[in-house]
């Protein structure tokens, strides 16, 4: 491992919480609701996050606990079974429905889990009835996807089938742009969790191969090896090298040489070195501030620093689990400054000291961070936008590019005034 | 429980939130998880504020729930003193630290500061965003005023003149994501300036604590958006004396109100009061000849209590459009927009449920929507042309532009942006008058874009699906034929009449002449 250095912090925070994570996995999976048992602050987060006004009618929403649900509990029950009676009435075409918990539910200790087993019973071969917890007093942010998925593997079938399986939300292009490489490489058996259609949710076993998509996982990748998997140690497919390494680590688990892999990649990595030039020049010895909110940071800060020059001040995440990220981390330059968790305040004074060139934050420092002069990227829009693989290297450096270009341009005089 | 897709108004702490970060000088403390941070963007985003909400988290996590949550509070609230150095300091909870019962107000309290603390409970999970501005807002007023209750005389609003001064208003209730507050509050202070009053406090917006002790330094108050400001005008005038407007200046005839209201109260005489009517263009836009297309036009507005009622008014007597709908979100203000349908003969719906709200819109058939971001979309999804009048905030509703919906110059404002989303008068006959010819493609509307072809797609696909209605009428040949040369965008509503009339008479089919009968009958 490089010489990396690893520090904690503490104190209050500017992330978002688990809840967050249902604005991608309910368009992953178009046959599911999510049903937020909460608060208003809940569903008020969740629209606030999400912009959701342009649908007509959102496939996720909140049963809001008032004060007669925090009365009594067995009241509280009997409340949510109307409230989903009444859901499933009006969306007959759902298929499997979340109820995620929330920081009320959790501190009240409202037992979802029986909850979803007793609508289990009575909504049998129609709905299917999950629960797991977006609360903000466990998860941040992209863990809400990590519970959501956790959940869904007791429902997965055994299966000792050889295959690949693709853990973590894709886009749908990035998706198929995957498995045809991979099919390429000789690899038919390929899989994705979580499946574009939460019915059809991916056999598992002892020989399905778990290729990591996502570095937020662990909670997954842990019940997933107890279900047998294999799970493939690998960087995360972000930038030209890390999925170089991440369809190499695929291929060697398929016992496929190194050699059919380049044969098969180099074009690809040939085209985006070309496309991620633009960037670079752009990019290059421009000084970075990660802020800790999505658990891509740190590799984010590999391809940033690796393929793009750019200069690391500081990588912030909200968590790190050092073994899911040792393969990223020993890909780090040296001296690398790793904080996970976060005092704002203080954090924001290093910011300020290090005076860098870009900021990677959440939306809340944003515009605060411009007005004092200092460029940022919103963190949200990695995880909206398709950034994985070689074809994406450049959209994904584009997405750090823009803000210090565009800053160019705002502050150069490049016409002539006649 | 109540199942929630969509909401118009977020929780009571983000009520806190908005006057925290509208003034200065003032920090809160909340006591609430990581999650809650979101609302920091509201600010940040939709505002494009340069600065952070003045909040600190104190970002409890599970594993803190068997420990000591108190202590946790503690340190943040000694960081955040330390730190931010406020001249006051505001403690709550969000909703989940309601149920872990810390009191962090009461701990604040115990911690020897000098400067004022204000303990803001509000309840999460019966109140919502506008309940907790206004709360917290009046109960900053009352901690920052309570010691000079007993000292004070009542306040005589007449006192000006012998102090030999003009006199002074306080503008209470502006605030940040209020909708166009930043703009109204620059055309009051500039209505009440010609008028010889100056201002002496706005708040909360842009007031710090040291404002707020200065309030009764002015004769009366200006309540400006009731929402938010009437409970601490409410309380200043119980123990000042201190009288306050009812009016809300918005449209040219509640602003000539509220001019009278303010001078009435001081006792100043109103001199130029001819003037007022030529302040704004409205008054004559309306009566040119081209806005007589306006006459009757039929509206449907939701939105807050305050934006709600007024726009019914304008609607109703400044443009001479036929209210049909009048709703609110604002359970506060039920009572007012009740009595205000009642006198339009509509019923009021008082909902926080987007999709009702919809539902009424389609059942009312509306030529025009004015609503908040909601209603636009929904209006959008009916082809309908919409107008927002009413927060919930989006970035679009902070515009560059000076565009205030208060005083002469809201008036204008409210003329354009009510107005170009329907067709011009001149451009709606002529289309009329041509609507005959080969060129014209039915459904043209030239403001709607591809919006007005589903329109009319959506009356279309109404008459092949109803071309029987419900209570088995049938539309004959000759009917269906002269319906479809009534201009498309009355079609619906001379459908609906013409089967109103023909259930009315007992007429089993409807002819051509049943139309004319119909149209003779209503008109």
């Amino acid at each position: 491992m490089s010489k990396v250095e690893f520090n904690k912090e503490t104190g209050p925070r500017e992330v978002f919480c688990g809840l967050t994570s249902i604005v991608w996995l309910h368009r992953r999976m178009p046959d599911a609701f999510f049903l937020v048992v909460g608060s208003r602050t809940c569903a008020h987060l969740i629209q606030s996050a999400a912009g959701v006004m342009i649908f007509a009618e959102p496939r996720f929403g909140t049963a809001i606990l008032e004060e007669k649900d925090l009365a009594g509990l067995a009241d509280a029950h009997e409340e949510l079974d109307r409230v989903v009676n009444d859901l499933i009435a009006r969306r007959p075409e759902i298929k499997t429905l979340f109820l995620v918990g929330s920081c009320p539910s959790e501190v009240i200790k409202l037992d979802l889990a029986t909850v979803a087993e007793k609508l289990n019973k009575r909504f049998l071969g129609q709905v299917r009835f999950v629960n797991y917890s977006g609360s903000g007093i466990e998860t941040t942010f992209t863990q809400g996807e990590d519970g959501a998925l956790k959940a869904l593997i007791p429902l997965m079938e055994s299966s000792n089938e050889e295959k690949l399986l693709l853990v973590g939300t894709l886009a749908n292009n990035v998706e198929d742009r995957f498995k045809k490489i991979f099919r390429n490489l000789g690899i038919s058996n390929i899989e994705s969790f979580p499946p574009r259609q939460s019915t059809e949710l991916p056999k598992i076993g002892k020989n399905t191969k778990v290729l990591l998509t996502q570095p937020y996982l662990s909670d997954t990748v842990r019940d997933l090896k107890h279900r047998g998997c294999e799970i493939i140690s690998a960087p995360f497919p972000l930038g030209i090298e890390g999925s170089t390494k991440w369809f190499l680590a695929a291929a060697k688990a398929f016992n496929i040489s190194e050699l059919k892999v380049h044969e098969i990649i180099s074009p690809l990595i040939n085209r985006a070195k070309l496309a991620l030039d633009s960037h670079k020049e752009i990019l290059k010895g421009k000084r970075l501030f990660l802020l800790p909110e999505s658990q891509l940071e740190i590799s984010l800060a590999r391809f940033l620093h690796n393929e793009c020059e750019m200069d690391l001040i500081e990588v912030g995440t909200p968590y790190l689990n050092k073994d899911l990220m040792k393969e990223e981390i020993n890909l780090l330059p040296d001296n690398t400054k790793i904080v996970e968790g976060q005092h704002v305040e203080k954090q924001l004074d290093r910011v300020r000291e290090s005076n860098p060139d870009l900021v990677v934050c959440g939306m809340g420092l944003a515009n605060p961070l411009e007005a004092e002069g200092i460029s940022t990227k919103w963190s949200i829009e990695m995880v909206f936008s398709p950034i994985h693989g070689i074809d994406q290297a450049a959209d994904l450096a584009g997405l750090f590019s823009k803000p210090l270009k565009r800053n160019q341009i705002l502050t150069s005089k490049t016409l002539v005034t006649h | 429980m109540e199942l929630t897709l969509w909401t118009y108004e977020g929780p009571p702490h983000v009520g806190a939130m908005r006057i925290a970060s509208s003034m200065k000088d003032i920090h809160y403390v909340l006591h609430a998880p990581q999650g809650d941070t979101y609302a920091d963007l509201l600010f940040t985003m939709i505002e494009r504020r340069g600065q952070r909400p003045p909040v600190t988290y104190t970002t409890f996590q599970a594993r803190d729930l068997g420990g000591d949550t108190a202590e946790l509070v503690k340190k943040n609230i000694k960081e955040a003193v330390e730190r931010f150095k406020p001249k006051t300091l505001l403690v709550g909870e969000s909703c989940t630290a309601e149920l872990i019962q810390d009191q962090p107000g009461a701990l604040a309290k115990g911690m020897g500061f000098d400067m004022p603390i204000v303990n803001l409970e509000l309840p999460a999970y019966s109140k919502k965003e506008n309940w907790g501005a206004s709360e917290t807002f009046y109960q900053l007023t009352r901690t920052l005023l309570k010691e000079k209750v007993s000292s004070s005389d009542k306040i005589n609003p007449l006192r000006w003149r012998e102090l030999g001064r003009r006199p002074k208003v306080n503008i209470l209730g502006p605030s940040l994501l209020g909708f166009r507050c930043r703009d109204d509050v620059i055309e009051i202070q500039r209505i009440l300036s010609e008028q010889g009053i100056d201002t002496n406090v706005v708040a909360p917006l842009g007031a710090s604590p040291d404002d707020i002790e200065r309030l009764i330094d002015a004769e009366i108050n200006i309540c400006l958006y009731q929402e938010i400001a009437e409970a601490s005008c409410e309380w200043l005038k119980r123990n000042f004396g201190m009288e306050y407007t009812n009016t809300i200046p918005i449209g040219i005839k509640n602003t000539i109100e509220f001019i009278n209201e303010v001078h009435e109260k001081l006792d100043l005489p109103l001199t130029n009061k001819e003037e007022l009517e030529n302040k704004s263009k409205l008054p004559w836009y309306s009566k040119s000849v081209d806005s007589n297309y306006l006459t009757g036009k039929r509206v449907f507005i939701f939105g807050d209590g305050t934006h709600a009622i007024a726009a019914a008014k304008i609607a109703k007597e400044e443009l001479g459009f036929e209210v049909v709908g009048l709703g609110t979100y604002s359970r506060e203000m039920a009572r007012q927009v009740r009595a205000t349908a009642k006198d339009l003969n509509v019923e009021a719906l008082i909902t926080n449920n987007y999709l009702e709200v919809e539902d009424a819109m389609k059942k009312a058939s509306p030529e025009l929507v004015l609503g908040t971001q909601m209603e636009r979309h929904s209006a959008k999804r009916l082809g309908i042309p919409c107008s927002v009048i009413s927060t919930p905030m989006h970035v679009q509703d902070v515009p560059a532009r000076y565009s205030p919906q208060m005083g002469w110059e809201g008036a204008n404002v409210i003329f354009d942006d009510w107005v170009h989303p329907l067709m011009m008068g001149l451009e709606e006959h002529l289309i009329d008058m041509f609507k005959h010819d080969f060129e014209f493609v039915d459904g043209h509307q030239s403001h709607l874009g591809h919006t007005a072809t589903n329109t009319n797609n959506i009356l279309n696909s109404d008459e092949k699906k109803e071309k029987n209605c419900k209570e088995g009428i049938i539309w004959t040949e000759s009917g269906r034929a002269e319906l479809t040369k009534v201009p498309f965008f009355v079609r619906g509503k001379v459908k609906t009449n013409t089967e109103k009339y023909a259930i009315l008479r007992g007429i089993p089919e409807i002819s051509d002449e049943t139309l004319y009968d119909a149209k003779a009958y209503f008109s």
